[in-house]
């Protein structure tokens, strides 16, 4: 069963974004499903979508991470549970 | 799949617009709890709700880290104890026991605030709701988290007077008792007309004897994103702006549901109802008077502002009720003063009076909420608003409140701060004409002709 995890990034735009996200998923087994990324006044916007069944990590502990990697990227970095987005905007 | 805008929108309306679960209250029953022996009560009562909400603010923090979601309160309601500790209190003191019990069990979960220190008494008062009901003033004054309230009448019932006229004797005590914290403990008192068993909200929430075990309701709030939502359609018609608060609110709802039926399962609890309202708080864009104002009103209580609320709440309900499969609670926009900066700014522009606000609670979901008024009013004229308040749930067959704050020692052009989510309130006018001699007279005034429907 896949457990989606939305990774959302929002900050100014810098080379390597998303090369060293991946590269943490990567490193904790997480699986991307999709990625969509837009650039809005010079700022990035990017949502990925992503399956933590198989990660060697716990949801918290994947949060707690990015949250970090977002600091020292300079970077807001959020991962949430699919299922929000999914009641408000899906029937 | 969701795409990039829906997600945005959604942490948008969390990061920039307040959209906030206000609270997720775990009601118990209590009524296993009953017992003569007042020591055994006390104990019983405090197991029982230590047991069944010992997770609840673990569950809630999970749930607001797993979705991003913040949930403002935990909070517990219980069966009005005026049923729970007849049996054992033999005087408004052993009441106050109970108080102390309840707070402590709050406390010891995590939970904010604990409704259901309460008594039902829309056709007449037990010896055991007097007793109560002249406790509070003590109970109030003693504890932090205890919410006290009393429903006084009913569209089935008619109003309770002999009730209506103590209830405004004891406000103006609990007022005394807290007169060095401007009156405060007022707010945690509320009554009612056509009180609702499962209303998540406080001052007012308590768990209804027609409830079961152990519930689950969520309120969720989110004027803010309403506001935000009528800034894009500015000048349009009545039929567009109708059409924006019904999706907004069906949007917010989605939310609260999905928190109250993940809540439910991780707390092992059925899920109760999602109660619809829009609750604001003194955070700047989190105010209902601003979304009246953003539908073109100068301020809140201008001409015209009671046909705006009425068109806001029902839409909310519209938009809100497919979003879940239970609603319930209260359901409707708040109007409180003290907690809206919009409110607050309507009175001191002098654009809203009690009068007025008065009007408004015809439409809205509660009633004169959080209004602060001179100290010296009197308690026939407190018991006269409170009259009047309950005469308008009764005859239009909807729940009314009346939650008022005479403040000790100040009168009109002094503000008060109740810090916090309470915000502050400018003391607003009370009418100064008597209404002792109809207060005071003795009984019930008999249930409307349309409560006759069997």
């Amino acid at each position: 069963m896949e457990n989606k995890v939305i990774i959302t990034v929002v900050g100014k735009d810098t080379v390597g974004i998303i090369a060293r996200i991946c590269t943490y998923l990567a490193e904790s087994g997480v699986n991307v499903l999709d990625i969509t990324q837009t650039i809005v006044q010079g700022f990035f916007n990017m949502m990925m979508i992503v399956d933590i069944n198989s990660s060697s990590r716990a949801f918290d502990d994947i949060q707690c991470d990015l949250e970090k990697l977002g600091d020292e990227i300079g970077v807001q970095i959020k991962a949430q549970k699919e299922d929000i987005f999914n009641a408000m905007h899906r029937l | 799949m969701v795409n990039l805008q829906e997600v945005l929108e959604t942490n948008k309306m969390v990061e920039e617009q307040t959209l906030d679960v206000r609270t997720i209250t775990i009601g118990i029953s209590l009524l296993e709890c009953i017992d003569s022996d007042l020591d055994k009560l006390n104990e019983k009562v405090y197991n029982r709700i230590t047991t069944v909400a010992k997770d609840l603010d673990k569950v809630a923090k999970e749930i607001e880290s797993d979705y991003g979601i913040p949930i403002v309160n935990r909070r517990i309601s219980v069966t009005p104890i005026a049923l729970i500790g007849g049996a054992a209190c033999k005087k408004p003191e052993d009441f106050v026991t109970l108080a102390h019990t309840m707070d402590k069990a709050a406390a010891a979960v995590g939970a904010n605030l604990i409704g259901g220190y309460s008594a039902l008494v829309s056709k007449g008062m037990t010896t055991a709701d007097e007793l109560l009901i002249r406790s509070i003033p003590q109970a109030l004054c003693e504890t932090e988290r205890v919410c006290s309230s009393v429903n006084l009448a009913s569209t089935k019932t008619g109003i309770n007077m002999d009730a209506v006229r103590l209830m405004g004797d004891i406000l103006l005590q609990v007022a005394d008792r807290s007169k060095d914290r401007d009156s405060v403990d007022c707010m945690k008192l509320v009554v009612f007309c056509n009180a609702p068993d499962d209303n998540p909200f406080m001052a007012g929430a308590f768990h209804g004897v027609t409830e079961a075990d152990a519930i689950i309701n969520v309120g969720v709030s989110g004027p803010g994103v309403v506001k935000k939502a009528l800034e894009q359609v500015r000048g349009e018609s009545f039929e567009v702006l109708c059409e924006t608060i019904k999706k907004t609110a069906f949007k917010v709802t989605r939310v609260g549901q999905l928190v109250a039926q993940e809540a439910s399962k991780r707390l092992n609890i059925p899920f109760g109802i999602i109660d619809l309202s829009l609750a604001p708080t003194p955070a700047i864009g989190d105010s209902v008077a601003d979304i009246l104002c953003e539908i073109g009103l100068e301020y809140a209580g201008a001409p015209g502002t009671t046909a705006a609320l009425a068109m806001l709440n029902d839409q909310v309900k519209k938009g809100g009720v497919m979003a879940s499969s239970y609603v319930g609670g209260l359901s409707g926009a708040f109007i409180p003063v003290s907690e809206d900066q919009g409110m607050i700014n309507s009175v001191e522009a002098g654009a809203i009076t009690l009068e007025k606000l008065e009007a408004m609670t015809c439409v809205c979901s509660v009633g004169l909420d959080m209004i602060a008024i001179p100290g010296d009013t009197p308690a026939t004229t407190i018991s006269g608003m409170i009259a009047d308040e309950m005469a308008l749930g009764m005859v239009n067959q909807k729940t009314t409140a009346a939650r008022l704050i005479p403040v000790i020692g100040k009168g009109v052009g002094d503000t008060v701060e109740f810090g916090g989510l309470f915000g502050y309130a400018p003391i607003m006018p009370v009418n100064k004409f008597s209404c002792a001699d109809f207060v005071n007279r003795q009984g019930r005034i008999p249930a409307p002709i349309h409560s006759f429907k069997n």
